[in-house]
């Protein structure tokens, strides 16, 4: 079997049992407060890092990629700062990706 | 009608909910898993890219996996980086599990359903997510993921570079307005947005990619800072 389907099946396995993972072991129970403190913060600290790893980060690791995604995710955060709305201010990151793209 | 007849209906409503929210994002996902299909052909041919969507459905980590056999980085780097990337299933799956119901195996085949979109979406404030409106705000996302892939894979020669169309800045401007329409409240919040930024930025030139996001999540022990005073 090549490497490129070896991949897929492993990582579709891998992904499977990390995505089940916290539900199978953690579920049906309610959490101590301490535990659910630190669980209501969970999405800003992952959202956050997303936007700056998707916006700066290159996609293969290890090193910065500063294009022109900034202009555009730079553009979405003043448009949804003026309540825009989402799908305004995703289609301006992208609008303003392809804008800067080409004039550099 | 039975409280628990009511339960059901009311739990039928917030799936349909979630499907409804989760179509802006599915038109975003379809545009980026076109991106996907352009960029996978060339590497893995025209059948592989598209089961890839069909059974891994998770954006960053196909893109990272791919990215490393275009390199010449071999399959075992290949699946590495697509763990890494995955890895923050973890935390988000701890802070689902609370919420849900059910036998193992149906809390399982819920966990199933995260992707970053519909898990921030449901994500109801003091770490209580809505996990019927998750599964629905997964839902368009799924054929619009896989679409997109065979669409990319089969008609890359028109649309030519991707990156040109700006569309690798989609996903990080959604997560932005998830951040700021729905998380970022002042106080601990706030704080844990900005340190989980601090990290990532910090650690970006230095670790393979997937591990900021995951060291990120630490950032939310700053949780306990409130509840212990």
């Amino acid at each position: 079997m090549s490497e490129v389907w070896v991949t897929i099946i492993v990582l579709t396995v891998a992904t499977a049992v990390i995505k089940g993972a916290g539900p199978v072991l953690v579920g049906g129970r309610t959490l101590p407060p301490p535990a659910m403190a630190v669980v209501a913060v969970v999405a800003p600290a992952l959202l956050a890092a997303l936007v700056v790893v998707q916006t700066l980060g290159a996609p293969e690791g290890a090193a910065f990629e500063l294009d022109a995604r900034i202009a555009g995710v730079a553009a979405a955060a003043v448009a949804v700062s003026i309540r825009a709305g989402l799908l305004p201010a995703v289609a301006l990151a992208a609008i303003v990706t392809a804008t800067v793209r080409a004039l550099a | 009608m039975s409280l628990q007849g009511s339960n059901q209906e009311h739990r039928r409503e917030r799936y349909r909910t979630g499907v409804r929210t989760g179509i802006p994002y599915a038109v975003a996902g379809l545009l980026v898993a076109i991106s996907f299909g352009v960029l996978a052909q060339p590497v893995m041919g025209n059948v592989a890219p598209i089961v890839m969507s069909a059974l891994m459905f998770a954006g960053a980590a196909q893109f990272a996996a791919v990215a490393v056999l275009a390199a010449g980085g071999g399959g075992a780097a290949a699946i590495a980086a697509g763990i890494l990337l995955n890895l923050r299933f973890g935390p988000m799956g701890v802070a689902l599990a609370p919420s849900l119901r059910g036998g193992r195996l149906s809390r399982a085949l819920t966990g199933q359903a995260m992707i970053d979109f519909s898990w921030a979406a449901a994500s109801r404030g003091g770490g209580s997510f809505d996990a019927p409106f998750m599964v629905g705000a997964t839902l368009p996302s799924y054929p619009a993921w896989v679409g997109g892939t065979a669409i990319g894979v089969f008609a890359g020669d028109l649309i030519g570079d991707p990156a040109r169309l700006g569309l690798d800045a989609l996903f990080p401007a959604f997560f932005l307005c998830l951040l700021v329409e729905g998380e970022l409240r002042p106080g601990i919040p706030a704080v844990v947005a900005a340190v989980g930024a601090a990290v990532a930025l910090a650690l970006i030139p230095f670790t393979p990619a997937g591990v900021p996001v995951i060291a990120a999540s630490a950032a939310a022990l700053l949780g306990l800072w409130r509840s212990e005073r």
